[in-house]
């Protein structure tokens, strides 16, 4: 009992100390000490025990990679490449989410709209995003814009596919008790079928976000060359990696990876986070 | 239209004004890919102002086919169906339009998880434009709190039980001032215990408005203690096979369930709809 009163009196704001009595935040804990230990003891194999484990031998420690990352932590390039990164990202996930939106929503509600715009979505729709990336930079001005129009395929698909089975799958006796209490089209589509799809829109934007991290990074790979870290053209944390893998700097990959890791987690929780505030009544209480 | 105003002077039998539907030899024959299935066969039903008419039958049987048209979800096939003497459907106009004088609470509840419980019993007079937003939350408001719902206001439906949100669904359909109610086995879900509170509460709210209640169930037990009559349907096609008059004065409360009057009326009927759940079974018919 004592111990319990104990607890409850624990200092610290209300969500800090629930995290702290939550056993979910200490298996995380565990799980991730687990990894990076595994991970440091396998990657010195050959120092420690003489031989190299394979594959995870060649790694560089997560030791080595903190250190790699402490000298670019206060690089203003390294920080450049974040920006460069996320900059594209937003580009084209905005681009896909404001054209995807209204284009699926039509295809949902216009059987006529749908029955002309289906077949040639679906034909381009299998197209990988990559397989833009030559076309992209022939026929966009500059290298960032064929950058950002890649990226945008890559969330645009998704998206239209989700809202367009969202709209789909609301229930009809929403629609019949909405036209029983004297709805006309324009209420259902206000009042039904706009809440209705929400949940699947920020279901596609946050697959559609996921994707658009895998393109952008590869597109950046492609196309980034040209310039040093922290150019004006190219760069990003694709690039970052490209370029860290041809100068011999195995750390730095690393680096870079774990950072698109950091980068795609916060996209993607925001997304989470602003999906659960704009539909209320998906949240359990 | 005097036709109508005359009747609405005129109080039906029980006290209500309006609500009257008249069912007069409607057919329905579904006809997907040539395979004609009958599900409504010649089905006349004459229901005055007020009535609560309960609907028994297997399912399958056909009868939410009946509710459909009325509701004008679906569109018959001939025969006519009127509402206070005015044509709903009929010659020359297979579908009704759906309108908020016949307003349905559906089988598993269709309240917008969107909205909250106020919300919702908000939405017609809303969209309907009847009513400005601040009237119509201050209406639903005290509809919820006649009907012990006030707690449940700020919540989302999915957040309350299953029976509570039955209830709030109901407050919903009066909000609009319907003639008539459509149910569609709107209890089936829901256990025993939790059923027999949700008829009191439906008795009680009917006995506040008189309105007309069609009322479709599976359930003998629930058709006899609620209903002024009990329309028996035969098995694929619906047809009114026995009409029983429930001569159990009304108000009602649960010992009506005990009585022997209402032992009698389950027996008299029993074997008719046990016969008909017989066919239905033996024909194959699947759930729903």
């Amino acid at each position: 009992m004592s111990a319990q009163v104990m607890t409850h009196q624990m200092p610290g704001p209300g969500r800090l100390r629930k995290m702290m009595t939550n056993q979910r935040f200490y298996r995380a804990i565990t799980g991730i000490l687990v990894f990076i230990i595994l991970w440091e003891v396998g990657a010195r194999s050959e120092q420690w025990a003489g031989f190299a484990f394979p594959w995870i031998g060649l790694v560089p420690p997560p030791t080595a990679v903190l250190g790699a990352w402490s000298t670019v932590f206060v690089e203003s390039s390294y920080w450049m490449s974040w920006l460069q990164s996320f900059g594209r990202v937003l580009a084209g996930f905005t681009a896909a989410v404001l054209l995807g939106v209204p284009l699926g929503l039509a295809m949902a509600v216009s059987r006529t709209f749908n029955g002309l715009a289906f077949p040639t979505f679906e034909v381009l729709r299998p197209i990988p995003p990559l397989a833009w990336v030559p076309a992209a930079i022939i026929f966009w001005p500059t290298q960032e814009m064929a950058i950002a129009f890649v990226t945008f395929l890559g969330a645009f698909y998704t998206i239209v596919i989700n809202v367009v089975g969202g709209a789909k799958s609301i229930d009809i006796r929403y629609f019949q008790a909405a036209q029983s209490m004297g709805s006309n089209g324009a209420d259902i589509f206000r009042r039904i079928i706009l809440p209705g799809v929400m949940p699947s829109i920020f279901l596609g934007a946050a697959v559609g976000m996921g994707i658009t991290w895998e393109v952008v990074v590869a597109a950046e790979m492609i196309s980034g060359g040209g310039s040093q870290i922290g150019g004006t053209a190219g760069g990003g944390l694709g690039f970052f990696i490209w370029n860290s893998y041809l100068g011999g700097s195995y750390e730095l990959i690393v680096v870079g990876m774990i950072s698109i890791g950091i980068a795609g987690y916060l996209c993607s929780s925001t997304i989470r986070k602003t999906g659960t505030w704009a539909t209320p009544w998906k949240r359990l209480r | 239209m005097s036709a109508v105003m005359n009747r609405n002077t005129q109080p039906s039998k029980y006290g209500a004004t309006r609500g009257a539907i008249q069912i007069k030899n409607v057919d329905k024959i579904y006809d997907p890919e040539g395979a004609a299935v009958k599900a409504v066969d010649n089905c006349t039903l004459d229901i005055p102002a007020g009535e609560i008419c309960m609907v028994v039958g297997p399912s399958g049987c056909g009868k939410t086919t009946l509710l459909n048209a009325i509701a004008g979800f679906h569109s018959i096939t001939s025969g006519e169906i009127t509402l206070d003497g005015e044509l709903l459907c009929g010659p020359g106009k297979p579908q009704a339009e759906p309108g908020s004088d016949r307003v349905v609470v559906f089988q598993n509840g269709a309240l917008f998880p969107w909205k909250t419980n106020l919300e919702n019993v908000a939405f017609g007079p809303i969209v309907q434009g009847k009513m400005s937003k601040k009237e119509a939350y201050e209406k639903a408001r005290s509809l919820m709190a006649d009907a012990g719902l006030g707690r449940s206001e700020r919540n989302y439906p999915g957040e309350i039980s299953s029976g509570v949100r039955r209830r709030v669904e109901i407050v919903r359909a009066l909000m609009n001032d319907p003639a008539v109610l459509l149910l569609d086995e709107p209890y089936r879900a829901l256990d025993s215990l939790t059923k027999s509170v949700m008829h009191e509460s439906l008795l009680e709210t009917y006995y506040k408005n008189k309105v007309t209640i069609f009322f479709i169930t599976h359930d003998l037990e629930e058709a006899i203690f609620l209903g002024h009559r009990v329309v028996i349907m035969t098995s694929r096609p619906c047809r009114p096979k026995k009409i029983l008059e429930v001569d159990i004065p009304h108000p009602r409360d649960y010992n009506a369930l005990t009585s022997t009057r209402f032992r009698e009326l389950m027996d008299e009927t029993m074997d008719a709809v046990h016969e008909e759940a017989v066919k239905a079974f033996e024909a194959g018919e699947k759930e729903g």
